[in-house]
């Protein structure tokens, strides 16, 4: 059964739909009207409000906390300047990742870490030896992400922080009123788009104040299912959707490594050692069995065949997640689509699959399984590099 | 009327043997001694309007597939998936876990949030292992000192799984093979209110303590109902556990299978060293081709048979067989629900309560059973299955079920002396009960309490041994109930054994009694 969150007075008196889904253990909102799409919509056009409290949030403390951090991280956070923020994954000893999130770096000896799954017992089994303190400070911070072209306006109108000058991501200490918070220039939509923390108590506040100044924007209070899309279209993966952590996975083929999972650019080896480094190093040498790419489903053959059973094509109205088969041109299966989406902006059918790398090349034609009047087809899907939506906003 | 095969006692494993029987076209009959069906998987209506699971009180591990071969939902079978595992503590709300994992989490990171993110890992890993057990409780145990081509076959089959399995895993099997439970679970978790509930189940049915080397690999059985088809292992039986039973008898008798109750059997009757059918207390003979006994090693070949009619070592062998009870039950009606400080409603009381606030805890309790007494704080699992099954109690009030541990049947001053400690144990346990649940003596209506002692008199299990036996490692698999004879065979020809002192064991599982009745099809005796 879920808890709520601290913004849950509000979110709760804004869900029409009554649709939640259980998020890590809190209630999430899936869409708060009649469906995903006027959200989807504000995210590209001009703000949609999320909260993503539920994200596990890690405080660390302490003149190791450099060191600790880049012990386990792909990256060396250590040289992570103050006020910037920076994508991470970590891995076991074998180089599979075991979550990806963010760490940020508050000041010289603080630092926050974001995570997808409660991850305190991973980090508590490499404390020994540094002077650190770790907090879990899930539940002490409420967090919303505000993506959207409008998004900058809205924050510097609620809050007293100068995002002209906040770089992507980098993060700063601001006030909402006489409340203390911080904004990050972060998201996960592949938008402009910023994330609020602040402490639970002043969450409510928080919330009122950014859809206040939001109602002169077009601000929409977002759910889920459209963030869902966004994260298509910016080819983020998801953990527990795309990859499943080496810590659930009873088989070894479940795992992935970061370089399956496009993930290789946070991966840096010429460093100390660190957790996964050896396991690591010899699959860069070696290659890769995999990869994570984009796909785009051929449009044309999707309506021939449709058209076939005197249909129109039918398309996922909001993003899926369950799987499909990938095969090469022979019928050989080479891996598969974890999650996908139609594009409402590209107005392209898209995929995210992890393949055999030999067939990983942007261009390469393959076959997705689709199943057209209750009959499995095929239809061609060609290799597209990620992401596949890319507006110079985003980096703003 | 002549039967084929005569089934001495009408317990689930007895019922499940004689409805495979039946199946097969063999003509059945079943005799037990009471006038209830069902052994220890028995209700009993002991107080007006209160159904008890007199004895064993959930069902773990029933085969999936005896289910489906003997359509016992057609017969009334409804199994109810227990929801909760609550350990309440006397000056805190406690523990308790529940279904949806994010709030077992959160109640678990009261106490430690490392534990609380490590408790599914150990699921994992537990759930990987189980799969090589699954295979040992779903087929005769490989002996590894025959020669035999079957058995060799067998024991290649077996290999290969672990050969096919991650050496991790196999590690992993050796740890809880030899290790204690608490030792083991020390290897995974900090906080004593969780390791301590989870570590009872190394412990249930034996005389050992939760410290006690070998006990870790009892854990498995917790997980091995995920991998079952069964899902959620531990659950109630529609009825109590007696309405299991009665499935198994209702299936058993539409296959045919004559079911006699108040039928009990003086001795097996022998003649030139062969089981030639049963003889009655009341002197009637029955005569078959071959009997099958779902009692317990000890009374099947020292009172059935007797031991003059078997081999010294044999008899030497049996005679070692560890049965030592060390459990009791108190069963008891009471008028309202009891409450836990800082727990409203009852959810945290839809599954098993356990009294188990931590290791020293358990620990102090087996010091005092080592040397002969009852536990006077002992470990207590509660359940209420009337919370989920109204059928049990009327409306309003309850019925309370409480697994004791220790109650050693061997007590210093003599086993014969428990009736007069009858009472003073059960006292122990309501007070006990009172220290989590302030004013829990009030609610009491009525009380049952049940010594080792009793359970020997009233269900005929040897030295009060739940399980017909301790599940303890030399006992089990190839050696139960001892080595040569752990193929449902006995050195009687045509006197066949399907009870809990067979392999795979004590628990509502039937699988003793389908794998008798396959290996007795299998001989060609019938």
């Amino acid at each position: 059964m879920p808890i709520p969150s601290p913004f849950h007075s509000r979110t709760s008196a804004l869900c029409h739909s009554m649709l939640w889904k259980d998020w890590a253990g809190y209630y999430a909102v899936r869409y708060y009207a009649d469906c995903h799409e006027p959200e989807y919509f504000a995210f590209r056009h001009s703000a949609g409000l999320l909260d993503v409290t539920p994200l596990f949030k890690y405080e660390v403390h302490g003149p190791d906390a450099p060191s600790f951090l880049a012990r386990i991280m792909s990256r060396n956070v250590a040289k992570l300047k103050v006020g910037r923020v920076t994508y991470v994954c970590w891995c076991d000893d074998q180089g599979k990742v075991i979550d990806d999130g963010t760490v940020s770096r508050l000041e010289k000896h603080y630092y926050r870490v974001t995570s997808a799954e409660p991850s305190m017992h991973w980090f508590e089994r490499f404390r020994r030896g540094y002077d650190i303190q770790i907090e879990d400070s899930t539940t002490r911070l409420g967090a919303l992400s505000l993506q959207g072209p409008s998004s900058r306006a809205i924050l510097e109108d609620a809050s007293d922080a100068d995002l002209g000058a906040l770089e992507f991501f980098a993060l700063t200490p601001c006030r909402f009123g006489h409340i203390d918070g911080w904004i990050s220039r972060t998201g996960y939509t592949g938008d402009l788009g910023y994330e609020v923390w602040v402490r639970s108590e002043d969450a409510e506040a928080v919330y009122d104040a950014v859809m206040e100044a939001g109602r002169l924007h077009a601000i929409l209070p977002a759910g889920l299912d459209a963030l869902d899309v966004a994260r298509v279209e910016a080819g983020f993966v998801m953990n527990g959707v795309d990859y499943f952590s080496a810590h659930h996975c009873l088989i070894e083929d479940r795992k992935s490594s970061p370089y399956e999972l496009n993930l290789g650019w946070t991966v840096k080896l010429d460093r100390a050692p660190f957790v996964g480094q050896e396991a690591l190093r010899r699959e860069l040498e070696s290659g890769s069995d995999r990869r994570f790419v984009g796909l785009v489903i051929d449009w044309d053959e999707t309506e021939r065949l449709f058209n076939s059973y005197g249909l129109p094509p039918e398309l996922p109205l909001s993003a899926w997640r369950d799987g499909r088969p990938i095969y090469a041109r022979d019928r050989q299966w080479i891996g598969m689509a974890t999650s996908g989406a139609w594009s409402p902006t590209l107005k392209q059918n898209l995929a995210l699959a992890q393949i055999r790398s030999e067939f990983a090349e942007p261009g390469t034609r393959l076959q997705i399984e689709v199943t057209a009047e209750y009959r499995r087809h095929t239809v061609t899907a060609t290799v597209a590099s990620l992401p596949f939506f890319d507006p110079p906003r985003k980096r703003a | 009327m002549s039967y084929d095969a005569a089934i001495i006692g009408g317990g689930h494993n007895g019922l499940v043997c004689a409805a495979y029987l039946a199946k097969a076209g063999k003509k059945v009959v079943v005799l037990e001694r009471r006038h209830v069906l069902g052994g220890a998987a028995v209700t009993e209506e002991l107080y007006p309007g209160f159904k008890f699971s007199v004895a064993s009180y959930v069902v773990s591990l029933f085969r999936p597939g005896i289910i489906r071969d003997l359509d016992l939902p057609a017969h009334g079978l409804e199994l109810l998936p227990l929801e909760t595992a609550f350990t309440p503590l006397q000056d805190d709300m406690g523990l308790c876990r529940w279904v949806d994992p994010e709030r077992s989490r959160r109640e678990i990171a009261r106490f430690s949030v490392r534990d609380s993110e490590i408790y599914p890992e150990f699921g994992l890993t537990m759930t990987k292992m189980a799969r090589f057990a699954k295979g040992v409780i779903d087929s005769p145990a490989p002996d590894p000192a025959s020669l035999k081509p079957s058995e060799l076959l067998e024991l290649w089959r077996f290999s290969d799984e672990l050969r096919n399995a991650d050496p991790e895993s196999l590690y992993m099997h050796l740890k809880l093979f030899t290790m204690s439970s608490v030792d083991f679970l020390d290897q995974w978790f900090e906080s004593d209110v969780l390791k301590a509930p989870m570590s009872v189940s190394g412990i249930i049915g034996t005389y050992l303590g939760v410290r006690s080397p070998g006990t870790a690999y009892v854990l498995l059985h917790h997980y091995m109902g995920e991998i079952d088809g069964a899902f959620r292992s531990w659950g109630y039986s529609k009825g109590g556990t007696g309405g299991l039973s009665l499935a198994c008898a209702s299936a058993a008798e539409a296959l045919g299978a004559k079911i006699r109750t108040e039928a009990p059997v003086d001795h097996v009757l022998l003649e030139n060293g062969r089981a030639r059918g049963v003889v009655l207390e009341n002197g009637d003979e029955i005569r078959t081709k071959t009997v099958v006994s779902s009692c317990d090693p000890n009374l099947t070949f020292l009172s059935l048979v007797g031991e003059e009619n078997l081999d010294a070592d044999f008899v030497t062998a049996i005679k070692r067989y560890k049965l030592r009870g060390s459990s009791g039950k108190v069963n008891l009606a009471v008028d309202r629900l009891p409450r836990f400080p800082g727990r409203d409603g009852s959810a945290h009381l839809r599954g098993d309560i356990a009294i188990a606030p931590g290791i020293d805890y358990l620990e102090h309790a087996y010091d005092e059973a080592k040397y002969g007494d009852f536990s006077s704080r002992p470990y207590i699992n509660v359940v209420i299955p009337s919370v989920i099954d109204p059928s049990l109690a009327p409306p309003g009030k309850h019925v309370v079920s409480c697994f004791v541990q220790y109650a050693p049947y061997h007590i210093k001053e003599g086993a014969e002396h428990w009736p007069a400690k009858r009472e003073a144990f059960g006292d122990a346990v309501v007070e006990t009960l009172a220290e989590y649940c302030p004013g829990f003596e009030e609610s009491i209506l009525y009380r049952q309490v049940l010594t080792p002692w009793d359970l020997e008199q009233q269900f005929g299990l040897t030295e009060g041994n739940i399980f017909q036996g301790e599940l303890s490692l030399e006992q089990l698999l190839f050696q139960r109930p001892t080595a040569g004879w752990a193929r449902y065979r006995t050195p009687i020809r045509n006197l066949w054994m399907c009870g809990s002192g067979t392999h795979p064991g004590g628990g509502i599982m039937g699988a003793c009694g389908q794998l008798a009745a396959s290996a007795l099809l299998g001989s060609g005796e019938l």
